[in-house]
């Protein structure tokens, strides 16, 4: 279903269709999400993937036309780079061990510290929750940082132009 | 411009439940699946729904620009004000044990501010963002 609505986006000429379909693959993303147990992860997709960020590329399709362009060249390369770097990450998948073996090195490292300590250190039963804000807390500040600035940036760029527009609007009819 | 009625009304009617749902997130995101991020999302998306379906009058009534241009910020700054508070009470910096008497209590203390911090930068971005579309396209 996945690949389905992935050759449906890129085959769609209406940007319109192509929002919503992007929504409906983060929808799906997060049923497998889901299906992996990962509860977190699965709520961040569907809400950002397919709630607000559907509807922040709605508000740009208001502010832009809504056909794309039909290219007129046929262009192989990135058809090429594509397919390379996917063979070279299926590729590097083959090595690793089985999907859910318990002995694989990522389970060895800090994992079952993190699960049999966690709760006694942070009083709180989320492992999900405690590592996010208390042991990996510096990366949580970075991200948080990382939203703050893309939300300064796009604020100061959106409004400024629309302030010169202002200006235009005001010194035209003189 | 007129929007519809069966529109508003159920918008109306579901706005509360969906603010109780995000905090029900953020305050049950210790003890099951959720957090700051998801729950500022869900409360950005409440504003924005009002946006959408009643105008944007009486979004920004609610959550004025000034408002949400605070929260961007003002998040990131209740984060590193507890991480410093940690390096002030003679800790590392974001370790918070020394937050409440014992560092177990300290460590969920520090939890749930890092968290509000997060909640308060992700929906004030994620409706600042919203706004500064919607009125460049006006």
């Amino acid at each position: 279903m996945l690949a389905v609505v992935t050759v449906a986006i890129v085959r769609q000429r209406s940007l319109f269709g192509v929002v919503i379909l992007t929504s409906i693959y983060s929808f799906l993303m997060a049923s497998v999400f889901i299906a992996l147990d990962a509860m977190d992860v699965a709520m961040t997709e569907a809400s950002v993937g397919a709630g607000v960020s559907t509807v922040l590329l709605l508000a740009t399709l208001h502010l832009v036309k809504t056909t794309e362009l039909r290219d007129v060249r046929v262009n192989l390369m990135p058809l090429f780079v594509s397919l390379g770097i996917g063979g070279l990450l299926v590729w590097g998948t083959l090595v690793l061990p089985p999907f859910g073996t318990p002995d694989a090195v990522i389970h060895k490292h800090v994992a079952p510290r993190y699960l049999s300590e966690s709760i006694k250190e942070t009083g709180v039963p989320n492992v999900v929750t405690s590592i996010l804000a208390d042991y990996r807390g510096f990366d949580t500040l970075g991200e948080t940082t990382v939203i703050f600035t893309a939300g300064i940036g796009v604020m100061l760029l959106l409004r400024r132009s629309r302030r010169r527009k202002d200006d235009g609007d005001a010194e035209a009819p003189k | 411009m007129n929007y519809d009625l069966v529109l508003r009304v159920g918008t109306k009617l579901i706005l509360p439940f969906i603010l109780l749902f995000a905090l029900y997130v953020q305050f049950h995101g210790d003890y099951g699946p959720g957090g700051g991020f998801q729950a500022g999302v869900i409360t950005a998306a409440m504003v924005i729904l009002l946006a959408v379906t009643c105008g944007l009058e009486l979004a920004q009534r609610i959550a004025p620009w000034g408002l949400v241009q605070c929260m961007v910020p003002l998040g990131v700054l209740i984060y590193i004000c507890t991480g410093v508070m940690g390096l002030l009470l003679g800790n590392n910096f974001l370790d918070y044990s020394p937050l409440a008497h014992d560092p177990v209590h300290g460590h969920e203390l520090g939890i749930f501010l890092v968290e509000a911090g997060v909640l308060i930068t992700v929906a004030g971005t994620m409706v600042a963002l919203f706004y500064a579309f919607v009125e460049r396209g006006r």
